[in-house]
């Protein structure tokens, strides 16, 4: 899909820890070259540990594997933070801890790709208001990651709602909003020990009325072609910017001593894009903004990995399909603006039934606490208007789906051997209202217990005030 | 026996109306009265109101039967706090009735009266009837005033007169957004609202324009109030903080003529026993769990059901454009400890109580309009749906736009063309 530039450190790192480093590659010059100046894609590394688990064997249970397989009476046996198998009659070693979960279900985690846990967290006032950089259209330079404050109690509700991974985004006002972080959902004291190891960066963008209205008559972007306009121009000086470090790359290379472009965080992140390793996010809701937006991507060579939000995913689902390009929908949503008067309650079995992909989130702090109850709406509506798509199906839009479009299918998203043993034992069947997630594990830690209130997550911002947390 | 059967499924697609005299025959009957739930019974309906609810199936000669074997029958939901007919959409798409600003006839807020604004041709309507959603009350949502103005209780049913019962009910808020609309504070805002009543009790009997008058409030708003302090209309208190509501409670002490309801209430469980003493029904969103400020620090999904275990009539339904998931809200009310039935009669009864029209709408007594809603299941369940609804006796077109559109996306998604232009047909 990219093209084959390569720059700002494709070259490895020689020697160093340093963002700004200097490597020592000297191919005895001719010319004395400066330390050549290469760029640290990774300067907030995860320091993710998982929780302590220990090998676990879930008996008598439905499997939901995620990729379209249930088990009616099967086993789920995982050690060691992976899955090791699932099947209908497993053979373990003795002494694995056995919990019979005769009755209940198991399916993978849930993975949210749309939160703003932290960035947009409760109490919601505004000293906590750390989600939209609304200072101008472009501000692909901002990090959610570094307004992410992980006191938020939304983070331990959606624990308990069996979300074991979320893309935390920047806000819609921008028409570059800044890069997301994809995160683990274990509470914890830092952004860096929540953050998903390994997991690409996105970068959210947004179509359509909210960057026109808050630029409306701040200079602009004040119509939709002037959305256009921007994300263009951004394109073509990601662009620019790219051939200046191509250039300092073929010099250094040929034995010159060139001067470093001078880094622009702004068009670092887009050529990031443009390189094929930061994946876009768009918050688009109309079909036909949606159908443009497919044409910019095509004319500047990236993919678009989702829509978010995608209210009229349901009526360009072939070219959504075409594009290969997610759709991230509510269930229900509509009507709280122009751009989502057309939501129905088909759009997510619609999309699915188009052979597009389909993601069900939140972009709630209530909503993330319920995703399977969202999912089984969607499922329900769906054989009403008869797409009758079997629910081991439909869980696809809950974990591999997401996982898919953030790039961490490789280590999460279903119930395969040697895959994180993220995932949730309900009370019942989750497409019940009535379900409630009664194990979840993360990395094959034991991360929230139902029958085991004093376990529950408090936030520091909870502690010692009315009610601590869910539990009171 | 009888005469002519059709199914649920036959009515989804019949627009007109049936005959007067319709037997829906077979279901598990949710009354919302004394009678509780019959787990199959017959429902007959003539001349638009209920006739009565029995067990078994025996239907009188004359009556058209809708077979309802195996499904749930409710009444029809009643909104209980919704902003339905007064907007369409809200957010940078023209006028929007539910928000008023300030105005020279009104000083406190109370003379504002929804009635008149009222549009049943709205697409809320018929996208929340095909739910199950029959009636609702309805009201203003911002104000930069004390009082949110007078709500109305409207039907949802496509009807040139939509509104049920105007001037049905006043709302104020009394916790963080109320104050800040309000001085500020709470040491404000509560002085305000006691002194609005206060002087509408020793109001002048007769205020004309040519009246001396000084108040708080303009004429017309005492106009407004006089039934409120009388308490024949319901006055609507939204609080959040357990000490906001042991305010409201003493607010109703001080003046125990007055009908009060809290609104929304996240810490009511603290106070629940208090509230059931002082007779103060809740209407709540269960589903509220997050400290969003330092007003609901104790917000938790377990509120609907310590407040019901307690005594507390409990009304479920905020939302305007979604006020169909209210059935989603009570399930999980349920799913965290609240009696099936209860959440049901949150549903129907309790919000018809509230607004003073229990045994008018939200239930299957006897005289009762027939408004009822046969459900493919559990209507709490949220895999399950309305099926077919009667709204003052007469079935309802199974139509809306959302509907319009999914049907007009599916059809073009099963043909091979799929980038031909959308027709009108």
């Amino acid at each position: 899909m990219n093209n084959t530039h390569k720059r700002l450190s494709i070259i490895m790192l020689c020697c160093c820890a340093f963002w700004l480093t200097a490597c020592s590659e000297d191919k005895a010059a001719k010319t004395e070259q400066a330390a050549k100046v290469s760029i640290d894609k990774n300067p907030f590394p995860s320091r993710y540990t998982p929780l302590a688990g220990e090998p676990t064997l879930i008996t008598n249970v439905t499997i939901l594997d995620g990729i379209g397989n249930k088990i009616d009476k099967g086993m789920v046996y995982f050690a060691d933070g992976k899955i090791v198998e699932i099947g209908e009659t497993l053979s373990v070693p003795d002494g694995v801890l056995t919990i019979d979960g005769q009755g209940k279900w198991v399916t993978p985690g849930i993975i949210d790709v749309h939160s703003h846990l932290g960035v947009y967290p409760n109490p919601s006032t505004h000293s906590h208001s750390d989600g939209n950089e609304i200072v101008k259209p472009v501000t692909a330079n901002v990090w959610a990651e570094h307004s992410v404050w992980p006191q938020d109690p939304g983070f331990g509700r959606a624990l308990a709602g069996g979300v074991t991974s979320l893309q935390i985004l920047p806000g819609s006002a921008n028409l570059f909003g800044g890069r997301s972080v994809v995160l683990k959902n274990v509470p914890h004291r830092t952004m860096q020990e929540m953050k998903f190891p390994d997991a690409p960066y996105g970068l959210k963008m947004a179509c359509g009325e909210n960057p026109k209205r808050v630029y409306g008559k701040r200079g602009g972007p004040s119509t939709r072609m002037g959305n256009v306009a921007g994300y263009r121009q951004a394109w073509s000086d990601a662009q620019d910017y790219m051939r200046k470090w191509d250039q300092y790359e073929a010099d250094y290379e040929a034995g010159k001593n060139p001067k470093a472009p001078k880094r622009d965080l702004n068009l670092e992140t887009l050529a990031g894009v443009l390189d094929g390793d930061i994946r876009v996010h768009m918050h688009c809701y109309r079909a036909d903004e949606m159908a443009v937006m497919m044409d910019v991507m095509k004319e500047f060579n990236y993919q678009i990995y989702s829509f978010q939000h995608a209210v009229e995913a349901y009526k360009i689902s072939d070219i959504l399909a075409e594009n290969n390009v997610c759709s991230a929908m509510w269930a229900d949503w509509w009507g709280f603006k122009m751009e989502a008067y057309d939501g129905i309650r088909e759009n997510v079995p619609m999309v699915h039934n188009t052979g597009a992909c389909a993601i069900v989130h939140s972009d709630s702090d209530l909503g993330i606490q319920r995703l399977n109850q969202e999912a089984a709406k969607a499922w329900a509506d769906g054989r009403r208007a008869g797409i009758d798509i079997p629910q081991q199906d439909a869980w696809i839009w809950l974990s591999a789906n997401p996982a898919k479009s953030l790039g961490i299918f490789d280590k999460t998203g279903s119930l395969e051997s040697g895959k994180n043993a993220d995932l949730v034992m309900w009370t019942a069947n989750p497409f019940s209202t009535y379900a409630r997630a009664e194990k979840v594990y993360i990395d094959g830690g034991l991360a929230y217990d139902l029958n085991d209130p004093q376990s529950w997550p408090v936030a520091d911002f909870e502690l010692g005030q009315v009610g601590e947390g869910d539990s009171k | 026996m009888k005469t002519f059967v059709l199914t649920a499924a036959l009515l989804c697609v019949s627009a007109t109306a049936l005959a007067d005299k319709i037997a829906v025959v077979g279901g598990k009957v949710f009354t919302g009265t004394a009678q509780g739930t019959l787990e199959s019974a017959t429902v007959l309906i003539d001349n638009n109101t209920v006739v009565s609810v029995s067990n078994g199936a025996d239907v009188p000669a004359g009556y058209t039967v809708i077979d309802a074997t195996g499904k749930y029958v409710t009444p029809g939901l009643v909104g209980a706090y919704t902003q339905l007919g007064l907007v369409e959409v809200g957010m940078s798409a023209g006028t929007v009735d539910s928000s008023v600003t300030t105005l020279p006839i009104s000083a406190t807020g109370a003379a504002y009266d929804v009635s008149y604004a009222v549009n049943p041709d709205s697409s809320l309507m018929a996208i929340s009837r095909v739910e199950g959603v029959t009636s609702a009350a309805t009201t203003i949502s911002r104000t930069e005033y004390l009082f949110h103005g007078q709500g109305a209780v409207i039907t949802l049913a496509s009807d040139a007169q939509p509104v049920l019962k105007p001037k049905a009910f006043v709302a104020v808020n009394v916790g963080n957004a109320g104050a800040d609309d309000a001085g500020g504070s709470r040491a404000a805002v509560w002085v305000m609202l006691e002194n609005a009543i206060n002087e509408v009790k020793e109001a002048p009997k007769s205020l004309s324009p040519t009246s001396d008058w000084h108040g708080i409030n303009s004429r017309l708003d005492v106009q407004a109030l006089r039934p409120v302090v009388k308490g024949e209309v319901p006055l609507l208190i939204h609080a959040d903080r357990a000490a906001d509501i042991r305010q409201v409670i003493a607010f109703k002490q001080r003046h125990p003529g007055m009908n009060v309801v809290l609104v929304k209430g996240m810490e009511a469980w603290r106070v629940a026993d208090e509230l059931a003493s002082a007779k103060i029904p809740v209407i709540i969103d269960p589903e509220f769990n997050l400290p969003g400020g330092f007003d609901q620090m104790g917000a938790t999904l377990a509120n609907a059901a310590r407040l019901h275990n307690a005594g507390v009539t409990i009304a479920i339904g905020m939302e305007t454009h979604n006020i169909r998931l209210a059935t989603q809200h009570a399930g999980n009310a349920v799913g965290h400890g609240l009696s099936h039935e209860a959440a049901l009669a949150a549903l129907t009864v309790n919000p018809a109580r509230i607004f003073g029209m229990e045994g008018t709408i939200g239930s299957l007594a006897k005289g009762a309009r027939a408004d009822l809603v046969i459900w493919s299941g559990d209507p709490l369940e949220v895999t399950e749906a309305a099926e077919t609804v009667l709204i003052n006796g007469k079935v309802i077109e199974h139509t809306s736009r959302q509907i319009k559109l999914q049907e007009r996306y599916q059809s073009f998604a099963d043909t091979p063309q799929a980038s031909q232009y959308i027709r009108l047909d």
